[in-house]
């Protein structure tokens, strides 16, 4: 028998291992241990032989049907590798083929740098007050010490506003317009509201001082209108307003305001400040502020002393002491309550510190402007991350 | 204002370098806008003599010239007719660049012959428009001397910018005072001639003491007004004033030098006295610029008999101003009230040097010694025989007092300044300081009218670089927002916008009528606009959008998708809002999906409920209406709102005329949303409510129903959502057919409607039960279940 078995051995093997596929490596399997099978008619024979001779033959049966069996299963999974690895070969992609990349999307400059400059006064207990942009005359001029006559108010180049007549409007209900109508009674001196484009955000100042009581710490950032136009004016434009009312403030103060804002904007420490005596009618004293800048192959950048040469002066903000006619406009007695205000373009800003040199095209919502000068959404100024996206 | 360092030095003694007095301008409020010396693009050329002038061997229009410029004869070759032997002009030298045309002269042959230079015309030295010949200048003009200097052009000309309230500035004596109480030198005299006047003075009185309280007059006869000296007119000409005649510029001369505006009337021209008066509605009069003023009434004018001779204070007119054969004038020393200037100027849109300062407030006690100062110039310039002086009505002159508080130089200024030196500086100034500082204004000083004036006084000639840097104390306590509810709603809406792909422009906010009218026209317009197209404060953010998209496309963008968030402005408010816009592909023709796409009302809904989810609105409980305006394809756009009346945005795609009117692509696609409609989100702290995910896993189960065509597929789902509260946490619309199998006039919609057991599974009878209550529910409007 022994030689039999061995033989069987062999022939079995070299089929399993000659199966080329899952269909052949069954027929093999059958064919061993199938009901049919050499090897299951071996196992057969087992029963009719003495207890003796079975111990005898048994053992090489069944390690023969254990051989076969491991050498198929081994058989099988061989095959199953190769053949996944042969479908996955042909399921090959290009995957330097190019995807959609929809376009990301940003912030515009002038709103990224409203959010920086509201994070650095935040730090410094200012809060952000707004107001409207159609103003009246009164908080406009009138309030912050213009009076009609008065030669500033030749220099602001003023828009002027009107209701339009009720045929061309369909929007305002009745009601509104009858409500906005009996609020054009609010000036001090009875007469019919004139409006303006606001000229500056100093109405604000007026606003926040009529409506809150000292100590008063704000912003007022927000658009602007003068008619005036070319690479550095545009009608519209963007201006912030900075206004404290407490009792003690002076000039110091407003010096080391303007130092800390501007250094914490710019982010340079060597920011020179130059207060120049100037005025303003709702300032009193008032300065305009100059900032150094040195020159960087052909380009103003912001930082650095003018007088160690290579640099010059640029004009950045206007400042003062708020004039106590105007806190008595207000309605706050100017012997208890005085303060400081400042005030400065934002689109400016954002020029100096961005590096745009023509203001025009910031309203011109041009993609690949947007694109260049933008900033991520995920770019929000903070103050551990530093302002600057 | 402009003046020259050597005006500047007639009033103020000083040993100063230029550059240490414009550094002293800036620091003490009068800031230096330009330097410029008018004689450096000049230093190169002298004055030379022509020694012979012989015919050029080669050429019938040239000459050779020898030159004497201060070296000895050099041989030139000139063009000018006008060169001869014996001839002064100026002489340019190899080296020299003609400022007019940037050349370099160099030694070089003209036609054969060698030339070294070149013989200069006006033209060719920027000095007028003069080229029909090279410059003449006077027989004694030393040869050799550097052009610059010998024509006075060597003085530079300092242009500073003075700020309204310094009227006392607007004069080169003013501004030489300033400097001297800065500590730049010192104020010399001012020499007031004594003009002995004969006989009465010329017929002049006052009507509108309002507008012109004091009009001083005096006349000279017998006079010759010709070309005003050389020295004046170098000045006049020096700061851009163009030299007229001795007469004109006399008066020009003293208020640019002194800030004390004339006039001079022809006498010949006038009938009767002059009086001072409030025109009457429709006179008129023509102004030495040329043009006819038509007056509103009530304007102070200066008129005779026969009408209106002068705009009072602003301009004089054409018919009795000076001219060359004027032998009598009367010249005006007035003092006109700013007021009534600045209300004048304004009516008739009219502005001239003499407005400038008599609005800023001129000095009211110099009047006896302008018109003493300008009679003599007269006299001494152009002959003649002066009047006595009429002085009809009188100048404001009472001085202001005003108490100063020493210490608020410190608690308002910011600086300590010792009680001497603030006397110092306020006297230098020409302030005088009483018992108990009570402070009298000087006559020139309107602007001064409190103590923060005069603190401001003393810290600027003290100088505003000493006032030390002060912080501003922490508040104390937590940090508690410094931003809005509103505020901090707006920034997220921007971000979330810009994160979704959508870039962020800013537009005009005012924008042309026609683009308005489709947006209700607007509520408000600018009277004077800087175009035509900028004349309606926008009633929506959309004008502005689409026209920015359309100039995207036409530059070759292929995908436009802008948002802008500013206001509105309505008749009753400015109304805080998101616009949108989508133009062009959604997405571009690609490998894998072949075609490009375009944009649909879809797209603009979904940027919506993505930003209004941001924004914390409820965004489950919006519904869809329908009627946004006229602005959009009917069938293709809706409103969200919340409650029947809120609406919180409006969407769709643009109605076909409104995208052509705007240059835009049918298809293309809008948004506005309405942040100031948002609802306020309600408080509570950080502290949020307890919550443990549920236990037990939902399930869901698909319906379809078949429903007519106008039933929105909203009402469907919000029909089968509402079926079991309890049960029911979601259902989604997964599926519109209509064909085959579907009855005509209907649509079948599929709905997976997801069930969250809670303490214990859903039983087969539960679930039955939950499912006919949502089979009863759509069967009420009106669907039935499909078979």
């Amino acid at each position: 028998m022994t030689p039999d078995l061995d033989q069987l051995r062999a022939d079995l093997l070299a089929a399993i291992d000659a199966s080329a596929g899952v269909d052949a490596l069954e027929a093999v399997r059958v064919h061993a241990l199938g009901k049919q099978g050499a090897i299951t008619g071996l196992l057969k024979t087992l029963g009719a032989l003495s207890p003796e001779e079975r111990q005898t033959v048994a053992p090489g049966i069944h390690a023969l049907r254990e051989a076969v069996t491991n050498a198929i299963g081994a058989r099988k999974a061989d095959l199953e590798a190769k053949a996944l690895a042969a479908k996955l070969a042909s399921e090959r992609v290009d995957l330097t083929l190019p995807v959609d990349r929809p376009a990301p999307g940003g912030v515009h400059p002038v709103s990224q740098v409203m959010d920086e400059l509201a994070e650095i006064f935040a730090d410094l207990g200012f809060a952000v007050a707004t107001g409207p942009e159609i103003e009246d005359d009164w908080h406009n001029f009138t309030a912050l010490n213009i009076p009609e006559t008065h030669p500033a108010r030749a220099m602001h180049d003023t828009f002027y506003a009107q209701r339009r007549s009720p045929q061309g409007e369909e929007t305002a209900s009745a009601a509104g317009a009858a409500q906005a109508a009996s609020d054009d009674g609010g000036s001090a001196t009875g007469a019919p509201e004139r409006y303006v484009l606001r000229t500056h955000t100093s109405p604000v100042q007026i606003r926040t001082m009529m409506a809150q009581k000292p100590p008063i710490r704000i912003i007022a950032p927000g658009r602007v209108y003068r008619s005036d136009s070319d690479a550095t004016h545009t009608p519209m434009f963007h201006q912030i307003e900075g206004l404290v009312i407490d009792r003690g403030i002076h000039m110091g103060h407003l010096k080391w305001t303007l130092e800390t804002f501007l250094k914490a904007y710019f982010e340079r420490d060597d920011i020179v400040l130059r207060l120049r005596p100037s005025y303003f009618p709702f300032t009193e004293p008032s300065a305009e502020v100059d900032i150094g800048y040195t020159l960087e192959k052909g380009r103003r950048v912001v930082g650095g002393d003018p007088a160690k040469g290579n640099g010059g002066w640029m004009e950045v903000l206007g400042s003062g002491m708020v004039h106590p006619k105007v806190i008595a406009a207000c309605g706050l007695d100017p012997n208890e309550w005085q303060g400081f205000a400042f005030g400065t373009g934002v689109d400016r800003l954002a020029m100096l510190k961005y590096g745009m040199d023509d203001l025009r095209p910031f309203f011109d919502g041009d993609l690949r402007w947007l694109k260049h000068y933008g900033f991520s959404a995920l770019d929000v100024p903070t103050l551990s991350g530093g302002v600057t996206a | 204002m402009k003046f020259t360092y050597g005006w500047l030095q007639q009033h103020l003694d000083t040993d100063a370098t230029l550059d240490t007095i414009l550094e002293g301008l800036t620091r003490i409020g009068l800031e230096v806008e330009g330097v410029e010396n008018p004689g450096e693009k000049l230093a190169a050329f002298r004055v030379a003599r022509v020694l012979t002038a012989e015919r050029h061997p080669q050429a019938d229009k040239l000459q050779v010239l020898s030159v004497d410029a201060g070296d000895g004869p050099l041989q030139v070759v000139c063009g000018a007719p006008n060169a001869r032997a014996g001839l002064v002009g100026v002489f340019g030298m190899p080296g020299a660049t003609v400022p007019a045309n940037g050349m370099v002269l160099k030694v070089a042959a003209i036609r054969g012959v060698e030339s070294n230079g070149m013989m200069c015309s006006t033209r060719e030295l920027e000095l007028g428009e003069d080229h029909d010949g090279i410059i003449e200048l006077p027989d004694d003009a030393p040869v050799g001397t550097p052009f610059p200097a010998y024509a006075g052009l060597d003085d530079p000309v300092i242009d500073v910018s003075v700020t309204p309230n310094r009227q006392d500035c607007m004069g080169v004596r003013g501004i030489a005072r300033d400097l001297a109480a800065a500590g730049y030198g010192t104020l010399k005299p001012l020499a007031v001639p004594v003009v002995a006047g004969e006989g009465d003075g010329p017929d002049v009185r006052v009507e509108d003491a309002d507008g012109c309280p004091a009009f001083y007059a005096q006349a000279v006869r017998g006079l010759t007004n010709g070309e005003s000296p050389d020295w004046m007119r170098k000045r006049l000409n020096a700061i851009g004033q163009k030299p007229i005649s001795t007469l004109v510029d006399i008066t020009n001369y003293v208020m640019f030098d002194l800030g004390r505006p004339l006039h001079v009337y022809d006498m010949a021209k006038l009938t009767g006295g002059l009086v001072a008066r409030k025109a009457v509605a429709g006179e008129s009069v023509v102004a030495l610029n040329g043009k006819s003023y038509t007056l509103g009434g009530g304007e102070t004018v200066i008129a005779d008999d026969a009408g209106v001779h002068d705009i009072g204070g602003i301009m004089g007119g054409e018919h009795s101003g000076v001219s060359e054969t004027t032998t009598d004038v009367l010249i005006e020393c007035a003092y006109f009230t700013p007021e009534a200037i600045a209300r004048t100027g304004q009516k008739l849109a009219l502005t001239s040097d003499a407005r400038t300062r008599f609005e800023r407030g001129v000095d009211p006690a110099f009047l006896d010694q302008g018109l003493a100062i300008a009679t003599d110039y007269v006299l001494q310039l152009c002959g003649g025989t002066a009047s006595g002086v009429t002085r009809a009505g009188s100048p404001p002159v009472e001085p202001r007092i005003v108490t100063h508080q020493p210490a608020r130089v410190a608690t308002l200024g910011g600086l300590d300044v010792a009680e001497d030196r603030q006397r110092d500086i306020l006297e230098r100034l020409g302030f005088t300081v009483g018992d108990g500082w009570q402070v009298t204004v000087p006559s020139w000083r309107r602007d001064i009218d409190g103590t923060a004036d005069l603190v401001e006084e003393v810290i600027r000639i003290e100088g505003l670089d000493k006032v030390p840097s002060t912080p501003l104390d922490r508040p104390a306590g937590v940090a508690v927002p410094t931003a809005t509810a509103e505020q901090k709603l707006e920034r997220r809406i921007r971000r979330a916008a810009a994160a979704r792909g959508l870039a962020e422009a800013i537009t005009w906010s005012f924008i042309a009528e026609e683009e308005a009218a489709p947006f209700g026209g607007g509520a408000w317009e600018v009277v004077n606009p800087i175009a035509n197209d900028m004349r309606i404060m926008r009633p929506s953010l959309l004008p502005g959008l689409l026209s920015a998209a359309a100039r995207n496309l036409k530059r070759g963008a292929s995908s436009v998708k802008l948002f802008e968030i500013g206001r509105r402005y309505l008749a009753d408010a400015e109304r805080m809002t998101l616009g949108m816009v989508f133009a062009g592909e959604r997405s571009p023709r690609g490998w894998r999906a072949s075609k490009a796409q375009g944009f649909d009302a879809f797209d603009a809904k979904g940027e919506l409920l993505a930003l209004l989810e941001a924004a914390g609105a409820p965004v489950g409980n919006l519904q869809v209406m329908e009627a946004p305006g006229d602005v959009y394809h009917p069938g293709q756009s809706a409103t969200l709102r919340l409650g029947p009346k809120t609406v919180l945005a409006s969407f769709g795609v643009l109605h076909p005329t409104i995208a052509k009117a705007f240059d835009l692509p049918a298809g293309t696609v809008a948004a506005e949303l309405y942040l100031d409609a948002l609802p306020a989100k309600r408080g509570g702290g950080a502290m949020r409510g307890a919550y443990a995910p549920p236990a037990l896993q939902a399930v869901t189960r698909d319906f379809a129903f078949v429903v007519a065509d106008d039933v929105a597929g909203d009402q469907l789902v919000r029909a089968v959502r509402g079926a079991d509260k309890a049960a029911i946490v979601d259902a989604r619309l997964f599926d519109v057919f209509a064909g085959p199998g579907v009855e005509p006039g209907h649509k079948s919609l599929a709905i997976e409607v997801t069930l969250q057991p809670g303490a214990k599974s859903f039983t087969d009878a539960e679930l039955k039960a939950i499912s006919d209550k949502i089979v009863a529910a759509a069967t009420k409007i009106g669907g039935s279940l499909r078979a």
